[in-house]
This record gives structure tokens, sequence and C-alpha cells, in this order.
């Protein structure tokens, strides 16, 4: 166990600071008080170098050898875009009570203010989406995905005064432990049919003695609890309410750490599944195919996950695009328009999910799409976020300062607020997958790797869905960039909080620079999406080569076929 | 560097116009566009024109590697002349929009400034990716051209107009990344270079070309557009602000067009010659009921709008000859098409400017009135229309001919060649004998509501609005003059309109330089034609090779 430790420092570092910020917080100096976020910063920045530094040395004790390099890589993007949402979080508490000890109104009183408790909580969350990278059981997967959720229940609740947030909380509690309680139920499952909890052996059992009735509803069961985590339809209920009623930078915050978490939970999972399995096979046991087998029949055929998992996320996958995007279009308020869409954005990374490693390439491997997905969509949504937490109303009864609300309060925004308006109107067309923006280049992966494992249907209603998306998107554009300025007092005041303003425009930014210079990041990504398996894969391509050479007319080989599916 | 550069001074102008004043904004715009033309023209002379068919002034710089993404670009003469279109018709929207856009100048002229880079970047891109991000990106700019200076409906128009085209895109981006994976799985590289999935594109079996042919059409086929995927356009056409409406009628529905011409002919030629005949009977479809829907206007910009349709239809029936004839008419229509209707567009915006309205009830007898405008207009009528001795003509003459010895009953006894017969205009061809006898008749319906316009526009008893008629001369002319504009044209709106009507007479005159250099590619692309139609139907199945042998070869070719 103790060699485990030199993957998990970044979490370890991070729990100090936990431990340093809960104290902080509740220091009676001002000064100190004011420190908790930038201590915040600084371990996430420490947890990041840290996980950059892990070299993975895949063996028998050291964590799962499934996706041996996903550590580093999962761990820097979750420091990284943790320090953005943290950018975001600046004033969310305590604001009226330091208001009041600052004017001398009452004296300062630790149990009246939240600060050390919100941060600390943002921080623990972090840590566990940070250990569910490192998750080699499903008991400790389970408890990551607890210690990654449980924070945020509370979050929501104390994010601002209203009624609405503490009732979205506990929404979004019951709910959570509903998707808890399923993918509990079927980690046991699997735990009954395989004979261990630990991935590796999991998976050993698999290529050995193939996938049983057993364990293969603990994998259905397990899916279905994670689609609450990554807010997929049928588990997708809570989210409108829920990100409409946080404060924006905890719904931002909502829209990426638990959704990054079920992710690479769902990507372990189906990792320790496989991806070896015939497109023909029948059940009741689903036999993987082994690599000598594979290779006898030279790659001549199609593989994937076994045939009732594939129906299960295929259908989820449809569903979650189409129901995510249509949803969205009938909304009205901002926050929930996101929300969907968010959903929507899950529906796509299933789609790469289904594909698998393929050839381990890049522009084939799903896994590799899935990962890199999750920073364009992190960067993007976390812009239009932030946007809506840099705009903040009139205090209303509850003294609380209003939020945007509907589309139409954001209109004219180009006049008011013009960095906002482009900060807007850059996510948005990020998000949309237009090119050269970074959703596009995310995008293409997805696609691509969608159409080498031969779903094409599911290619095209993933194309379709990005149009049907195209709608939403550009009626956010048109509030901000074109639409004159409303006559209502509602919007316009800008917040206090100068970081917001940063985290979106590095966001902007982001979304735009990156798609010029990601070529690193998608190699990482590559490099982080490489699977082992005891299974059969298929193998890497030769090295990279003049692809096109004129008066070269050798004759190409007809195309192998897709296969039955 | 040629082609990069000028892709690069319109984006570095759009950032000096950006990060610049607002009064300079139009000069510098001007400036740039200028220097774009410059640059074009000099790649005009640089290019050589003895060898159109090949790509010339390449480049390829990787960008993202890890999708085998490039930088490639390159042009043969058919893209450079598009290229040269684009070109020219840049100062003019500049030229056009000198009065007409009093608010948000930095905005409106810096996304003119980057809509004209993506649209030279989608004819000189030699990747494939590259050109769907050109070609995808000049959405942006359109929208916001359309959605921020058009008149009152513009919103529904230009979300209308981003949604069919964004739509048909994704879908054909999905078509084309079928054919990049082919090409992956047979040759083990992940690459987008045009040239090498073209080949790959070739050997996918029929019904898989069919299913690429429709995803590539519906994409393309919404910018040309095609009928039934045309009701975009003249509501967008309608709404956009002039310079939007000339580079829309001029480059961008070109984009279609010439995507077709690149993408669906070399990708999926077996598909395309099974499915010539009804895509020939949709582009007839269009003819005819583009010019009766023309014939009932009496906005006079939905007119022109509607005649695009119709005049794209001739353009694709060429196309969709696949013969020498057809598709060589089918490239110049391009061209012609372009500087004509761009032209007409450009007129009734000035007239708009100066009367606020388009209504042909309202209007009319503006010969009296403003006699240079309405020289113009009918010469502009005439080259659209086809008047022999203007550009239309030659284009539609080539068009038509193309379709009619397309036809396989009587085309071939008619025209003096035989079925299967290789040489020029003698491949057999695919289209009903009737086809191009109806599309025919549409020349005639083009001359019917062109010149009622004209008719109702330029000629008999003068009729102006409420604000401008039943009053002496010199009381208009003071409403002209507090707008600024007099009331005939300026020099400035005369020297946007004379580039044009002199490509239009050098061309309707003298087509052969362009007919010669249209030849080498398009015999190309005929080639290709006349190779698949000689396909068995049925190939019979080649053994599977191992992987490892293609590498070899790939590697050692």
């Amino acid at each position: 166990m103790i060699d485990r430790i030199e993957f998990l420092w970044p979490e370890i570092a991070l729990f100090v600071t936990t431990c340093v910020v809960m104290v902080l917080g509740l220091s009676r100096r001002i000064e100190s008080r004011r420190m908790t976020a930038l201590v915040t910063g600084l371990g996430l920045i420490i947890a990041g170098v840290l996980a950059a530094r892990t070299t993975p040395i895949p063996g028998p004790r050291s964590g799962q050898v499934l996706l041996p390099e996903l550590i580093p890589y999962a761990k820097v993007l979750i420091a990284s875009v943790g320090s953005l949402l943290l950018l975001l979080q600046a004033g969310t508490v305590d604001r009226a009570e330091e208001a009041a000890i600052a004017a001398g109104q009452r004296p300062y009183d630790p149990l009246r203010t939240n600060r050390a408790e919100y941060y600390a909580f943002f921080l623990f969350s972090l840590t566990g989406l940070m250990l569910c990278a490192s998750a080699d059981d499903l008991i400790w997967l389970f408890l990551a995905l607890e210690l990654t959720s449980l924070p945020t229940y509370i979050m929501v609740a104390m994010s601002t005064g209203r009624a609405r947030s503490r009732e979205a909380g506990v929404k979004y509690f019951f709910l959570g432990a509903l998707g808890a309680a399923v993918f509990l139920y079927g980690f046991a499952l699997i735990y009954g049919g395989t004979g261990s909890t630990n991935l590796n052996a999991i998976h050993a059992h698999l290529a050995a003695h193939g996938l049983n009735l057993t364990a293969l509803a603990g994998f259905i069961l397990a899916f279905l609890g994670l689609c609450f985590k990554i807010a997929a339809v049928p588990m997708h209920f809570y989210a409108a309410d829920v990100y409409q009623g946080a404060a924006p930078q905890v719904s931002a915050f909502l829209a990426f750490v638990p959704k990054a978490a079920g992710f690479i939970s769902i990507l372990l999972l189906t990792a320790t599944i496989g991806w070896s399995y015939a497109a023909d096979a029948q059940g009741p046991l689903y036999t993987p195919i082994t690599q000598s087998a594979y290779d006898a029949l030279e790659g001549a055929v199609s593989m994937g996950l076994p045939e009732p998992i594939r129906v299960f996320l295929w259908v989820i996958a449809a569903l979650t695009m189409t129901v995510g995007n249509v949803l969205a279009i009938l909304q009205k308020s901002v926050k929930r328009i996101l929300a969907y869409s968010s959903i929507a954005h899950s529906g796509y990374m299933l789609v790469a999910v289904l594909a698998g490693p393929n050839n381990g390439t890049f522009s084939q491997s799903g896994l590799a799409a899935v990962l890199f997905y999750l920073l364009v969509y992190g960067v993007g949504n976390l812009g239009a976020f932030a946007v809506l937490a840099c705009l903040e109303g009139r205090p209303d009864a509850d003294g609380e300062p209003a939020e945007i609300e509907d589309v139409d309060d954001i209109r004219g925004l180009w006049k008011t607020r013009p960095l906002l308006a482009w900060v807007m109107t850059l996510s948005c067309l990020g998000l949309m997958g237009l090119p050269p923006l970074l959703g596009f280049f995310g995008k293409l992966p997805l696609f691509t790797s969608g159409l080498a494992a031969g779903e094409i249907v599911l290619v095209v209603i993933l194309g379709l869905n990005s149009a049907v998306a195209a709608y939403y998107y550009l009626r956010l554009i048109k509030a901000s960039l074109i639409d004159p300025p409303s006559d209502a007092d509602l919007p316009a005041t800008p917040t206090p909080f100068a970081t917001r303003t940063l985290a979106g425009v590095l966001s902007a930014a982001g979304v735009v620079v990156l798609a010029f210079v990601g070529g690193g990041l998608m190699d990482r990504s590559e490099r982080a999406a490489r699977y082992t398996s005891m299974m059969a894969v298929a193998p890497p391509p030769p090295p990279r080569k003049t692809p096109y050479v004129p008066g070269d007319d050798t004759p190409f080989p007809l195309p192998i076929p897709i296969g039955a599916r | 560097m040629m082609l990069a550069s000028l892709i690069i001074v319109p984006l570095a102008f759009a950032l000096f116009i950006a990060v610049g004043p607002e009064r300079s904004a139009a000069r510098v715009s001007l400036v740039g566009m200028l220097a774009t033309l410059g640059l074009s023209i000099l790649a005009a002379f640089a290019f050589d024109w003895g060898f159109g068919g090949q790509f010339q002034f390449g480049m390829s710089v990787d960008w993202l590697p890890g999708l085998g993404l490039t930088l490639s670009l390159g042009v043969d003469s058919v893209a450079l002349m598009l290229v040269l279109l684009t070109a020219v018709l840049g100062p003019v929207c500049v030229l056009a929009s000198w009065t007409a856009i009093t608010e948000r100048v930095k905005t409106y002229y810096a996304w003119m400034m980057v809509l004209q880079a993506a649209m030279i970047g989608v004819f000189a891109a030699r990747d494939l990716v590259f050109f769907y991000i050109c070609f995808e990106f000049t959405l942006i700019p359109m929208f916001l051209l359309i959605a921020l200076y058009g008149s009152t409906n513009r919103m529904r128009a230009a979300t209308k107009f981003f949604l069919f085209t964004f739509t048909g895109s994704v879908v054909a981006l999905a078509g084309l990344l079928y054919v990049a994976w082919h090409h992956a799985q047979t040759r083990g590289v992940w690459t987008f270079e045009i040239d090498a999935l073209e080949l790959a594109a070739r050997t996918l079996p029929p019904h898989v070309q069919a299913l690429i042919l429709g995803a590539l059409l519906l994409g393309f086929a919404v910018k040309v557009p095609l009928f039934p995927l045309h009701t975009w356009l003249p509501l967008a056409h309608t709404e956009a602000p002039t310079a939007g409406s000339v580079i829309l009628a001029g480059v961008l529905l070109k984009l279609g067009t010439y995507a077709i011409y690149r993408f669906v002919l070399p990708f999926a030629p077996e598909a395309v010659i099974e499915y010539a005949y009804p895509l020939a009977v949709l582009c007839t479809i269009g003819i005819i009921y583009g010019g009766l829907v023309c014939w009932v206007q009496t906005d006079v910009k939905k007119l022109v709008a509607y005649s695009s349709v119709a005049h794209l239809g001739f353009c694709m029936l060429g196309m969709f000859a696949l013969n020498h004839a057809g598709v060589t008419g089918s490239v110049l229509y391009m061209l012609n098409h372009g500087l004509s209707t761009g032209a007409l567009f450009l007129l009734i915006g000035m007239m708009y400017e100066r009367y606020h309205t388009r209504s042909m009830k309202e209007i009319g007898g503006l010969g009296a009135r403003m006699p240079v405008w309405s020289t113009f207009l009918v010469f502009f009528v005439m080259a659209s229309v086809g008047l022999p001795g203007l550009n239309g003509f030659v284009g539609e003459f080539l068009c038509l001919m193309g379709a009619f010895q397309a036809s396989d009953a009587w085309g071939a006894g008619l025209w003096g060649t035989t079925p299967g017969d290789s040489t020029v205009g003698g491949t057999r061809g695919s289209l009903g004998p009737w086809v191009a006898a109806v599309a025919g008749t549409g020349m005639i319906i083009a001359a019917i509501y062109l010149l009622y316009m004209v008719g109702k526009v330029v000629f008999g008893t003068l009729r102006e609005p409420p604000g401008h008629a039943s009053h002496a001369d010199h009381h208009a002319g003071d409403a002209h003059r507090a707008a600024g504009l007099p009331v005939d044209l300026t020099r400035r709106e005369i020297g946007a309109l004379a580039p044009i009507a002199a490509l239009c007479v050098f061309l309707g005159v003298y087509p052969k330089p362009v007919l010669d250099a249209v030849q080498a590619p398009v015999e190309r692309t005929v080639t290709t034609i006349a190779e698949a139609r000689g396909k068995p139907k049925f190939r019979p199945p080649v053994e599977l090779a191992p992987p490892a042998e293609h590498a070899a070869e790939g590697a050692h070719p």
C-alpha cells in the first residue's frame, strides 16, 4: 500500500491545504481570512505540479494497469480547471456578513461565517475527483465518488441565501443518494459476478472467463448510477433545477466536477470490461476475443463492448444528446439552457466511450477523445457561467444581489459590458463546435472515433444534435452581441470581484488559443488514453509517413466490412 | 506563401480595424481589400496557366498533427479564378457600404475582412478539415452582417441562414470524415490531404458512395442552394445589407457549387452518375420554379434573390451533365453569376439608399431620374439574362449544351456523338432528353421576369414613394442631399460598378482565355467520371492483404 503514496501526493497536498483553509477561514483577523482563497489556489497549483511530476510505473502493486497513464493527465486537468473555477468563487459566501463586520455593525463571529467551510468543501470535492482518477478498486472508486459529491450538495445549499438554493441542495442530495445507491448496488453485483473488487483482477477474470449475467447486470446498474454524475438521461432530471437554484459559480462547478468524476469512473469501468467482444457474440456469457485469435483473423473482425452494454450506452448517448438539446431550446432561463446543454455534452462524450480505444491514435481513440473533450467542455462551459457570475442585479428582499435569469437579462451586453459579451460569444461558439475554435477540435475526434468504431448512425445523430444545439447557443449570442440593451433595471451592474471576469476572459482566451496551439494537449490526452488490456486490442498504426505521393497508384484494397454494426 | 498572404492580409487588416478608430474603419478596409486584390492579381500573373490543372503555390504546414491536420494550400485555375472573383468583389462591397453603414462601423468592416479571408481560404484549401473550417467560418461573419445591419426581419433571416447551412454542413462533415477514416483504414495513415482522400474515396463500394453523396450534397446543396433546400436564400438576401447580398450571391453561393465540383464529383463519381438524373430534375425544377416565383415578385431584391435560385439551377445542371461542355459551363457560370447578380444587388442597394423602398409598386420610370443608374441596371440585366456578347451567355449556353449532350435517348444521335465515345462532349449521358429542353425554357422565363422588372423600374411614367413623389424635381433632390447622396450615382458608386461591367463585357466578348484556363482541371474531373463510368457495376471482391503490407507500400511508393 505504501508504494501507492507516490500517486497520491497531489491528493495529500490538497487535503493538507483543506486543513489549513479550514483553520484560516475562521481566523479573527480579516487579513488571514482574505488569504483563504489564495491558499486554496496555492494548494491547487502545488497539487497540479505534483501530478505533472508523477511518472506512472505500471506494476501489480501500483494501481490500475488498464489506463496506466491516466493519472497525471486527469489530475493536471482537474487542478487547472479547478484553479479557473476557484477564480470564479470569489465572494460567493459571507458577502453580507463581511460587509457588516467591516462596517462595525457586529463583531466577528466564527459561527456566522461560511468561508472556511466553503473553500474546504471546494477542495474536498476536488480531492475526491483526483481520487477517482487514482482508483483501482470498486470500493475506492465508490468512496472517491462520494467524496466528490457530498461537498457539492452543501455548496449548492449555501451558495446563495435564497430558499431556492436550499431547495436545490436538498433535491440534489436526495437524487444523488439514489444515484449512489444504484451504482453501489451495481458494484456489489460486479463483485458477485467476478469475485473481486479490484479492477485489474476483474479485468483478468473477464478475460479468462467472460462476462456472466451477474456481472453484466452489475455493470449496467453501475453505468445507470453514474449517469447521475454525468447528468445523462434517465438520471438528468435534477440538473436544470439544481443549476438554476445554485449561484452561477457553483453551477459552473457542478457542470464540471461531478461530470469529470463520472466520466473518469465510466472510463475505468469500460476499460475493465474491455472493447474486445465480437459484434455478433451471443449471451448469456460474453467471452472476449483473445489477442492471438485477433491476430489470426488479421484484424478483420469488428469488436466493441459486449452487446447489451453497447446497446445500453448507445441508447443513453442518443437520448441524452437529443433530450438535452431539445429541452434546451425550450428554456428561457440562461442557467437552464446551459444545464441542458451540459446534459447534451455528456451524450456527445458517451459516443466516444462507446467507440473505445480502436488503434489508440488520437484521431481514432475514443478514450483520448473523451479526455480531451473534458478539457474542451470544461473551458468552454466555464466561460459561459462566468459571464453570469460577473453580472448581478439589485439586491432583492433577502439582501441577496439578484441574478441573471432570463436570456433577456443579458441583452445588450455588447454595449454595457463588451468584454463579457465577447466571453459569452466565444464560449457559446466553442461549445457549439464551430471551427476554428477549440470546441470543433474537441468534437472532431468524437466524430472520427465513432466512425472508426463503426457507429455511423450514432455519429449522424451526434452531427444533427450539434446542429440543433446551434439554435440555442445562437440565442445567447444574439442576446449578448446583437440585441440592444433592455430597459429593465436588472442587468448591468458588474460584480465587485475582478477575478470572476478574469476567469471568464481566461476561458474565452483558452477557447481561441488552444485551438491553434493545442497539439501538445492532444498528444498528452492520446498518451493518457493508452490502453493495456489482456484482451484483443487493435495494433497501433505504423509511424507517420508521407500519406500521398503523386504518381503513386498502388491500388487501394476494399475496406474491411463493417460487420453487423 | 502567395496564398497564405492572401488569407493573412485580410485578417491582419481586420485586426487593424478592430483596434483602430471608428472613423477610419471604412478607409482601412478599402485599403485592405485593394491590397488583397493586388496580391491576387500578382498571384494570377505568377500562376502558370499552361498547367492550370495542377495545384500551384502549394504549401503545407503541420497544424495539429495528432489529428492529421495540416494547413495545406494550393490552387488550380478554377480555384484561382474564384479567388480572383472574391478579391474583385471585396473592394466593391466596401464601396457599397460607404454611406449605408453608420452604426457599429468597426465591427462591420472587421467582420467583412474576416469573411474575405475565410472565403479565400475555402478556395485555396488543400486540406479537407482546413477547407471545412473556412467553409464553416464564413457563417459567423455573414450571420453578424445580416443580424446587425439587415432590414426589419433580419434576426429571423440570419438565424435561418445559419441553422440551414450549419445543419447541412455538419452532416457533410460526417461524410467527409467517413472518407478520411476509410483512407486511414486502408492506408494506415490518418490524413486530410484532399488528393489522397480523393483516391481513397473512389475505391468505396457504390452503395457507400451513394451515402457519401447524400451526406455531402446535404451540406453543399443547401449552400448552392438547390431546390428544395433554397428557402433560406430569398429571406437572407432580402434582409441582408447590400454588401452582404453581394457577397452572398457573388461568393458564398459559389462555395457550395465549388465544393460540389471539388468534392462531390471526384469523391463519389459512381454515385453521381447513378443519381445525376434525379439531381438534374431537381435543378430543372429549381430553374422553372425559381423563374416563376420571380415573375410574381413586387420586391425587386426578392426578385433578384429568387433569380439566383434559378441561375444556380443552370449552374448545377451543367455540373450534373458530367461532360466537358457542361462542367466548363458550370465553372464559367460561377464566375458570371458572381459578377452580374452581385452587380444587380449593388444597384438595388443604391436605389434603396435613395428611396428606402424596393417595391415595384412604389417606384417606376427611374430612367428619367437616374439615367446612369438605369443604364447600368439594363446592362447587368442583359448580362444576367444571357444576352450574347455579355458574360452570362457563354456559361448558360455551355451548361445547356452539356445537358443536351448528356441526353441519353436522342442527344447522342442529335449531337453527332456515339454512346461511350470518350472524346470531348461525347461521354455517354445519363440525363433524360427532356431535361435540357425544359431547362431551356428557363432562359425565356428569366428574360420575361428581368425585362418585366426593367420595364417597371426604369421605363414608363416616373413614380416615387410618397416622401419623394408628387413634388417638383428639386424637392426630391433636397431629400437626397439630406442623406448625403445626389439623385444619380456618385463617382464612388460608378467606381464600384464600372470594373464589374468591364469584366462582364470582356468575359462575354472574349471568353477564350478563361475557357482555355479551365480546360485542364475540367478535363481531369470529366476523366474521373468517365473512368467511373467504365467500371463494371459490381467489382469482383479483392482479397484482403495483411495490413503490414499496405504500410510497406505506403512507406516506399
